[in-house]
Parts: structure tokens; C-alpha cells; sequence
């Protein structure tokens, strides 16, 4: 199946009165047709800036300075604002991570999902109506007709966040990028909320990538699973390879800081030290400072190959099983 | 205080709570500011009412009669009904004068805060979505009005423009759109960073369309605050113009232009023409004032317990 996106070697820096921030420092990936890919990382490694560099919504002083981003075949990257405005919200949707925060306070429901579709349909407001109605529908709200004329703050956390998702997918569009969504929810609320995202994309196709730190989300909801460091992707591959044999050093402590019940009594494992300024990267390898596996060699920046089937950055690939 | 039972849609299920049901009933919590409100209705259905009401007309030369003149509360007029807040020099009785005073003190002060708030809240938006120099530009232009008394700048265009109902709207408008353009901006670029703004950005909607859509109504708590204390304020400074003698004339008796005709006759010990005048004025802007500051407390968020 062909790409619906295919993302490469994308940098997107900002031009600050610091110093040049490289938020995306070449990133590669391809999501195809009802393909969940798992894009994961640390606060601040650059996830959420790749999701704005892909809808164009870069603010300056940031831009896109070098890479490709084709969508169905088309170079967006860069592309003028109106050929943008018409791809968000209608072939590319966007789901945020906290759902108190991304409706707007003073407008009913219907008010916003109709001018979701009205922006780019020209259709009457009832049949819109209708369409917003079944759309909370299929993500599980009941009455629809009711939570339609609510106001935001009538409705709880987990109901505005699939107030957010049947907006997304209201325009039935090819590609979702959800930044978090379940980070502001609780557990219960997270799992119904990966469910029906799942089943949306299962039953109408759109591919999506689901930004998360959280290696466990994505664990069981992705198909793959990119992980970000520092601005880089540093490992690609599908679900069960990463989650099952990591190779890269990084994945495998963050597969190491998930709590499990195998792990009980003991300390729970932590990637020593923080992630790096982004003003001042370590030469090299970006992790090379907070990694066990670093030797001389990485003082050289890595290049991507291709290991077992997957995409790696990194010097010293981890022997399998070597999860701490 | 709000009542949901008339409300058929609201009594099944959840209460349908609308921002404005909430507001009503936040507001009227305090009984200072619920006071100020039935008294600003009363003297709002007063001035409405004043030509089915009132015994006299006070802009109807034949209804006047120079024999009346200077009578204290309580007396007899020449044709009859009883003058209970006295009369003015030309024998105007006060209780109706006061009342088709109210009308255009009220009507100047309310037109010129719509007309105002529509300007400086054009102005305003304009700045904060322009950004960059254009704001710099506009923004400086209100810190440079700002900057003079706003009686200063009214009473300067009112010397030139002359008098005149409309004149001194102009006079007041003029005098008063920066405060709602600098209030509208601040708010205004508050919001724009909030992610609702981004997700709005995100369904593709146009940015005239975020603006006026998404931005303006989350704006209008703080604007709808400053309106209010702008209002009485503008009435106020329109008896001030009145008063000295550059605003209303003598034909058309707004309340401050009542006040000055008794001045005179302060100290011969005809107190009523002045004083009551000035006490309606007085009540309106100060129940204006209680209004717009417990809208204040109950729309800014920051101020919540």
C-alpha cells in the first residue's frame, strides 16, 4: 500500500536570540493507509514540533529549513498558507493533549464541530448537524443530542476528549496526528480512549500517528513505532521488534522505566541525567552523555542503518535481551 | 434566584447550565450589587417613561411658566399639580426636568460607550492580530491619548466642535476609545496563545475567522467590565461639560446643565435646584459603578475564590 505520508530527513529549527534551536534534526518516517505509527519520546526530544512542522503551523521563529514532507504523493513541506488551511482540519486533523484547554470556552459544541466541517464543505448547517451528531456517536458519547448543545465545561475530561477525536474525524481524513491525548485522562479513561481511536482508524482506514511518551500506549496500539532523541529518530521499526528487542540503547531504558508487575519491590530503573540543552547538543551522538554503552566512537555523530530489519542511529547496537 | 423549572428543556437529564445562567446567579450573590441593579432599572424605567409620567414638559416653552420659579419642595404650580422636588429659576419643575435630563445623560453616556467600544475594540483586535510594527504603531497612538485627561481632550473638541447632542457624543467618543482598544489587545494577545487558537487553526479555519470567532467572545468579559465603568464615567463627564457651560444647551437640560442653573442659587438658600439634580446623577453613576465592579469580580477568572 502506497504512503499516505512519507516524512524525510525534515529539520525544523528556531531562530532564537540564544542560538539556533534544532527542535527536528532530520526525521524520516512513513505511515501508510490504517497504519497507527507510535512516535515516542521525552519531553522536549522534538515529537510535538514534527506533528506542527507536518499541519505547517510552525510559528516563527521556527521553520521547516530542509527535508521533505510528502502527504498522498504531494510536497507540503513549506507549501503557501491557503493550500495548508485547506489540508488541516479536512485531509490531516490533529488531536491535542489536553482536552480543557483546546475547546474553546465560550462556544456550544455543535458551534464548533459544524464549523469544523463548514470550513470545508459547503454544505447546509443541518446536514452538518447530522454528521456531528453521528460522529459523537461512533466514538461512544451518549446522546448524543444533548452533549451537542453543551458548552465545554458541562462535559468531563474523557467526554471532551472524544468530543476532540469525532471533530478529527468528522472530515473523514487520511492522516490524524494525535499529540498525547491520553496523557491529561486517567487510566480507565486513557484505555476507552486508545480503543475507540483505534477502531475509527481500523474502520475507516486513516492512518495516524500517535505522539506519546509512553512506551506502554503504544505498545499495544501501534503497528510501528518511532523513537526520538534529541530532535533524531533514533530507532524505527515495527511494534513487537522495538517493544521485544530493542536495540537502541535509548529505547531500552525507556522500556526499562515502564513500572511492571515483575519488577515489584525492586527500584524502578531511570535514564540517568536529563536531556540535553538544545542549545548546546553534545557533538555526536545526542545521547552518547547519559548512555552506558558509549565509547570513544560516538563522539562522532551515528548514521542511520538498517539492523535487524529496523532503521537504527547508534554506534553499539544492544544484544538482545539486554533490557536492564 | 434563577429559575429552571420554566425552563422545560433544562429539567430532563443534566441542568442545562448556560454561561449566562451561571453569571446571572454568581452575580446577584452579592446584595449590594443586586440593590444596584434594581435601582439602575428603576432610573433607566424612569427615563424611559419620563414623557407618560412627568407632569410638565420642560423643553415645552408653554408648558412653563416663569411664575413658578424658584419654588421650594412641596408647592403648588400655577396650573395646578403639586411640584414635590420644587422649581428651577425659569419654573421648571424639577422632578420632570431631572427626569428628561436622566434621558439624554443616559442616552450621551450609552451612546457614546457603544459607539466607543466598537471602535476601540476594532482598533484593539486589529493591533493584536497585526502584530509587529502596525501594533507598535496603534498602541503608541493609545498610550499618547491615554496619556491627556480624558475631560481635557473631551472639553477641548466640545470648545471647538460647539454644542450639540452629537457633538458631545463625538467629544466623548473621541476621548474615550483607548481605554477599550488597550483593554481589548491586552486580552486579545492572552488569548491568542491559548490552544484553543491552535486547535481552531488546525480544523482549518481562516484567521479572520479565529479572530472574530473564537478570540473576540473570550475578549468580551474584561470589555463588557470596562464598558460599564466607561459609561458612567462618560455620563459623568458629560455633566462636567455641561456644567461649565461647553456642553448641552440651556434648551435641552441634561442633568449637569440643571446643576449649573441652580449653582447660582446655592447660597440664597435654594439648595432643591442643585441638589437634586446632583443626587440622581449621583445615584446613577454610582449604581453604574457597583454594577461594573461586581461584573468584575464575577467575570475575571483571576478573582475567583
Amino acid at each position: 500500500m502506497s504512503a499516505v505520508l512519507e516524512v524525510s530527513a525534515l529539520r525544523t529549527h528556531f531562530f532564537t536570540h540564544a542560538g539556533v534551536i534544532r527542535a527536528v534534526d532530520g526525521a524520516d518516517f512513513k505511515v501508510r493507509k490504517g497504519e497507527v505509527m507510535g512516535l515516542v519520546g521525552e519531553s522536549g526530544s522534538g515529537k510535538s514540533i514534527t506533528g506542527f512542522s507536518i499541519l505547517g503551523l510552525i510559528d516563527p521563529p521556527g521553520r521547516i529549513v530542509d527535508g521533505s514532507i510528502r502527504f498522498n504523493g504531494a510536497e507540503i513541506a513549506n507549501a503557501p498558507e491557503p493550500e495548508l488551511q485547506k489540508l488541516r482540519g479536512n485531509r490531516i486533523a490533529m488531536i491535542f493533549q489536553d482536552p480543557m484547554m483546546t475547546l474553546n470556552p465560550v462556544l456550544r459544541i455543535d458551534t464548533q464541530m459544524i464549523e469544523a466541517i463548514l470550513a470545508h464543505e459547503d454544505i447546509p448547517r443541518q446536514v452538518a448537524w447530522e454528521r456531528c451528531r453521528e460522529a459523537l456517536g461512533l466514538v461512544g458519547i451518549p446522546s448524543p443530542e444533548e452533549r451537542l448543545r453543551a458548552y465545554p465545561h458541562q462535559l468531563s475530561g474523557g467526554m471532551r476528549q472524544r468530543v476532540a477525536i469525532a471533530t478529527a474525524f468528522l472530515n473523514r481524513p487520511d492522516l490524524i496526528i494525535a499529540d498525547e491525548p491520553t496523557t491529561a485522562l486517567d487510566v480507565t479513561i486513557q484505555a476507552q480512549i486508545i480503543h475507540e481511536a483505534q477502531k475509527l482508524t481500523r474502520q475507516t482506514g486513516t492512518a495516524m500517528i500517535w505522539i506519546t511518551h509512553d512506551l506502554a500506549v503504544v505498545a499495544g496500539l501501534a503497528d510501528h513505532i518511532s523513537v526520538m532523541y534529541a530532535g533524531r529518530i533514533v530507532e524505527q521499526g515495527t511494534t513487537d521488534d522495538v517493544i521485544d528487542r530493542p536495540l537502541h540503547p535509548y529505547t531500552v531504558g525507556l522500556l526499562g522505566s515502564v513500572p511492571s508487575a515483575n519488577k515489584r519491590g525492586q527500584r524502578l530503573y531511570q535514564i540517568e541525567g536529563m536531556t540535553p540543552n538544545m542549545l548546546a547538543m553534545p557533538k555526536g551522538c545526542a545521547f552518547a552523555p547519559r548512555c552506558r554503552a558509549a565509547t570513544p566512537d560516538c563522539s562522532t555523530a551515528p548514521q542511520i542503518t538498517k539492523v535487524d530489519g529496523r532503521r537504527l542511529r547508534c554506534h553499539h547496537p544492544q544484544a538482545l535481551g539486554a533490557a536492564t | 434566584m434563577t429559575d429552571l423549572a420554566d425552563q422545560p428543556e433544562a429539567v430532563q437529564a443534566a441542568p442545562v447550565e448556560t454561561p449566562f445562567r451561571r453569571f446571572l446567579s454568581e452575580f446577584l450573590e452579592s446584595r449590594i450589587a443586586a440593590v444596584a441593579v434594581c435601582v439602575l432599572g428603576l432610573i433607566i424605567v424612569l427615563a424611559v417613561l419620563a414623557p407618560w409620567i412627568t407632569p410638565q414638559n420642560p423643553y415645552d416653552l408653554a408648558q412653563v411658566d416663569v411664575l413658578d420659579g424658584r419654588l421650594p419642595p412641596g408647592s403648588e404650580a400655577f396650573a395646578g399639580y403639586t411640584m414635590w422636588l420644587g422649581s428651577d429659576g425659569s419654573g421648571r419643575d424639577l422632578y420632570s426636568a431631572i427626569l428628561y435630563g436622566l434621558r439624554i445623560s443616559l442616552s450621551v453616556g450609552v451612546a457614546s460607550g457603544i459607539i466607543a467600544l466598537a471602535i476601540g475594540m476594532a482598533i484593539g483586535l486589529l493591533a493584536a492580530y497585526a502584530g509587529g510594527r502596525t501594533e507598535n504603531i496603534i498602541m503608541r497612538v493609545v498610550d499618547l491619548q491615554l496619556s491627556f485627561p480624558a475631560a481635557l481632550v473631551a472639553l477641548m473638541l466640545v470648545a471647538i466642535l460647539g454644542k450639540g447632542i452629537d457633538k458631545i457624543i463625538l467629544a466623548l467618543v473621541v476621548a474615550q476609545w483607548a481605554y477599550y482598544a488597550r483593554t481589548v489587545r491586552g486580552t486579545a494577545l492572552v488569548e491568542r496563545n491559548k490552544e484553543y487558537v491552535e486547535a481552531a487553526q488546525c480544523l482549518g479555519l481562516s484567521r479572520l475567522r479565529i479572530v472574530f470567532r473564537h478570540i473576540l467572545p473570550n475578549c468580551l468579559a474584561p470589555l463588557i467590565v470596562v464598558g460599564t465603568v466607561q459609561t458612567a464615567h462618560a455620563i459623568s463627564l458629560e455633566a462636567t461639560l455641561s456644567f461649565l457651560g461647553v456642553g448641552l444647551p440651556q434648551t435641552e437640560p441634561s442633568l449637569g446643565v440643571l446643576i449649573a442653573n441652580g449653582f447660582e442659587y446655592m447660597l440664597s438658600g435654594r439648595y432643591w435646584i442643585s441638589v437634586f439634580p446632583g443626587l440622581a446623577l449621583l445615584l446613577t453613576v454610582v449604581s453604574i459603578n457597583l454594577v461594573g465592579d461586581q461584573l468584575r469580580d464575577v467575570l475575571n477568572p483571576r478573582l475567583k475564590k
